[in-house]
């Protein structure tokens, strides 16, 4: 069976959702192209009105959009932002951003939820961005999300997965896809990611930023397959665990 | 001019002036107080450098004299943590001047009571006028700026200007004198976003000896501008000093204590720094930065950057070409083009005379090009009035 990752029905092949703010737009086509990408964010602050250069008019076609509500600092913001966009002929995709805090840009989870649960209710394929936490991921399952988007590290930080242990667990305990979202600094980052089982990954910055953006995009693609390959296959115990004692400490069973 | 022992007290309010129940102004004026610079040792500086994140103290490292042997590294990070928050993109817009009265006198201001200027005020034909023109070179942000006279440009006047700006553009700031926060709320409701208003020095005996008549010389109510702006629901806010009028290393101190405890009182805030020199005005083409020259002036900006990363840095045409151009490739993250600091000077002839001499006259067009020759993406607008 084709591995595919699946948000409320819609499937996709790849497992790279690409970010398209803090480009050069010429190189985003490249970018797309190389990583293999069937999504791409797209922060309707960016997209919308007649922009001399607008971001829509560089992303390939056939690719799905997911519209972002940054720039909204509550939930209320954040619906409007997503009305907005699918006026605007984004689609029903909808990753909810809601941010109050301007250094850190840390989702606030409590907006978030409240606005998952309206933007479900209207149809949307909600993908919420928020601070891996177990109850709050179950609440948002239960809002009708999609999927869950935890922040490995702060946007932009590009400092892996310093939440690891935190998305493991809702990646143990929570029946939706697991997307890791921010702070994915390197290629082997996001495999690390996609090797805990995490069902897809996004990155923007470490690709935009990168000295060649279409071969960064490609090394990523590849590692997030490699990570997800490897989930698959399953790993031995001697990376799981460590190695089997020789001798074991329930020997004196059979004594 | 008014004597001293005639000029009013600077630090108590004007009648109808709002006061709010806040201590930042204290908190940021001790500190920059107790802020001796030269105490600072490369040892500081190179702490500073290594630290994730940025104590008032690090940050008062860097702008230290210890820290000019260090300014390449500076420059280092910086640009790291430039492209780590904003990518690639520089924001792009233009000053637009609707009005060049003035009630106040700042004896280093072009727009001064006395200076002898041709004054105008734009009726709402020309506004419009002016904006349709200014939007037809691509540009989708634009920040309103007045000289600062309640009376020739009140209130009412300026929303109707940001009601037209919110029909030819996507961003509105304005740059005019501060108000109370139920006035703020009105212009925000008018379409307006962005409240820039430069506390010029944080010295307050000095700002005394400045600012000798008008509002503008209540020292208290122009620094709690922005606390009133966030109240009022703005969603961003400028701070600067004017470099060059006192000692620049205190008051750049001061600039990035204000904001960084506006920021934390409201997390939500979008802070951003305009870092101005002192330019030669009509009338007195003596006026300059004093010890403030490019290697200073780039010191102050790249330990904004450092010290508040996310925070957007405004590159004015102040400075010239040359400096632009390389600023933007190290910390500033917005750029003004097609400038006209007089009034009416986009469709026609100039009806009234500039605040100050400009450096870089390059249209929207060329200063796009430039951006682009960095390896950089020019944006019109990254936000959305919700």
């Amino acid at each position: 069976m084709e591995d595919k990752l699946i948000l409320n029905g819609h499937e996709f092949t790849s497992r790279f959702i690409l970010g398209s703010g803090k480009y050069s737009l010429d190189l985003i086509k490249a970018a797309v192209e190389n990583a293999g990408a069937q999504i791409i964010t797209l922060a309707l602050r960016r997209a919308a009105g007649g922009d001399v250069a607008n971001i829509l008019d560089y992303i390939p076609e056939g690719v799905t959009l997911l519209p972002n509500t940054s720039g909204a600092r509550n939930a209320d913001e954040a619906v409007r932002i997503a009305r907005l966009a699918r006026e605007t002929g984004c689609g029903d995709f909808i990753k909810i951003e809601a941010i109050r805090d301007s250094k850190y840009l840390l989702p606030d989870n409590y907006e978030t939820l409240k606005a998952t649960e309206i933007l479900a209710k209207e149809g949307f394929v909600v993908m919420p961005y928020m601070y891996p936490d177990l109850n709050f991921a179950r609440d948002l399952q239960n809002a009708g999300a999609a999927c869950i988007m935890p922040l490995g590290s702060p946007i932009g930080s590009n400092k892996g997965l310093c939440t690891k242990d935190f998305i493991q667990i809702i990646i143990d305990e929570v029946d939706l896809p697991v997307i890791v979202d921010a702070g994915i600094g390197r290629p082997s980052q996001a495999c690390e990611a996609m090797e805990i089982g995490a069902a897809a990954v996004m990155a923007n910055t470490a690709i935009a930023t990168a000295g060649d953006v279409p071969a960064m995009a490609s090394a990523f693609k590849k590692a997030i397959e490699a990570g997800r390959e490897s989930y698959l296959a399953g790993f031995g115990n001697v990376v799981e665990k460590g190695a089997r004692a020789s001798s074991p400490l329930t020997g004196f069973l059979h004594n | 001019m008014a004597k001293t022992e005639e000029r009013t007290n600077h630090m108590e309010y004007m009648q109808g002036m709002e006061i709010l129940d806040s201590t930042m102004l204290d908190e940021v004026i001790s500190a920059m107080n107790g802020y001796d610079y030269d105490r600072y040792t490369e040892k500081d500086v190179q702490n500073a450098l290594v630290h994730d994140t940025l104590t008032p103290e690090d940050f008062a490292a860097l702008l230290s004299p210890a820290a000019a042997p260090f300014l390449e590294e500076m420059a280092q990070r910086a640009q790291i943590e430039t492209r780590k928050h904003f990518g690639n993109s520089i924001a792009m817009f233009t000053p637009l001047y609707i009005a060049n009265y003035c009630e106040n006198y700042c004896i280093y201001c072009g727009f001064n009571c006395y200076n002898k200027i041709r004054r105008a005020k734009l009726t709402e034909e020309e506004i419009e006028c002016e904006m349709k023109a200014i939007s037809e070179t691509g540009l989708q942000e634009i920040l309103l700026l007045t000289g600062e006279s309640r009376k020739m440009s009140d209130v009412e006047y300026i929303g109707n200007a940001c009601k037209i700006a919110k029909k030819y553009f996507k961003v509105v700031g304005i740059e005019v004198y501060p108000m109370n926060s139920d006035e703020y709320a009105h212009l925000h409701k008018c379409g307006a976003d962005f409240v820039t208003v430069f506390q010029e020095t944080y010295n307050s005996d000095k700002y005394e000896t400045l600012h000798l008549e008008g509002h503008k010389r209540v020292f208290p109510y122009r620094f709690y501008a922005q606390e009133r702006a966030i109240i009022g629901g703005m969603r961003g806010v400028g701070f600067a000093a004017l470099l060059g009028l006192d000692d620049f290393r205190k008051d750049a101190f001061a600039t990035g204590m204000h904001a960084y405890l506006l920021q934390k009182k409201y997390p939500h805030a979008e802070i951003a720094f305009s870092c101005p020199r002192l330019r030669p005005i009509i009338n007195n083409d003596k006026i300059n930065p004093k010890d403030v020259h490019e290697p200073q002036l780039l010191q102050v900006i790249c330990a904004y950057r450092i010290f508040m990363p996310f925070a957007s840095i405004t590159i004015s045409t102040r400075e010239c070409e040359r400096f632009r151009d390389n600023i933007i490739k190290i910390a500033a993250t917005k750029i003004s083009a097609g400038v006209d600091v007089g009034i009416g000077g986009h469709t026609g002839e100039q009806k009234g005379d500039e605040q100050f001499e400009i450096s870089d006259p390059r249209n929207v067009d060329e200063v796009f090009k430039a951006i682009e020759e960095q390896g950089l993406q020019p944006v019109m607008s990254d936000y959305i009035y919700v």
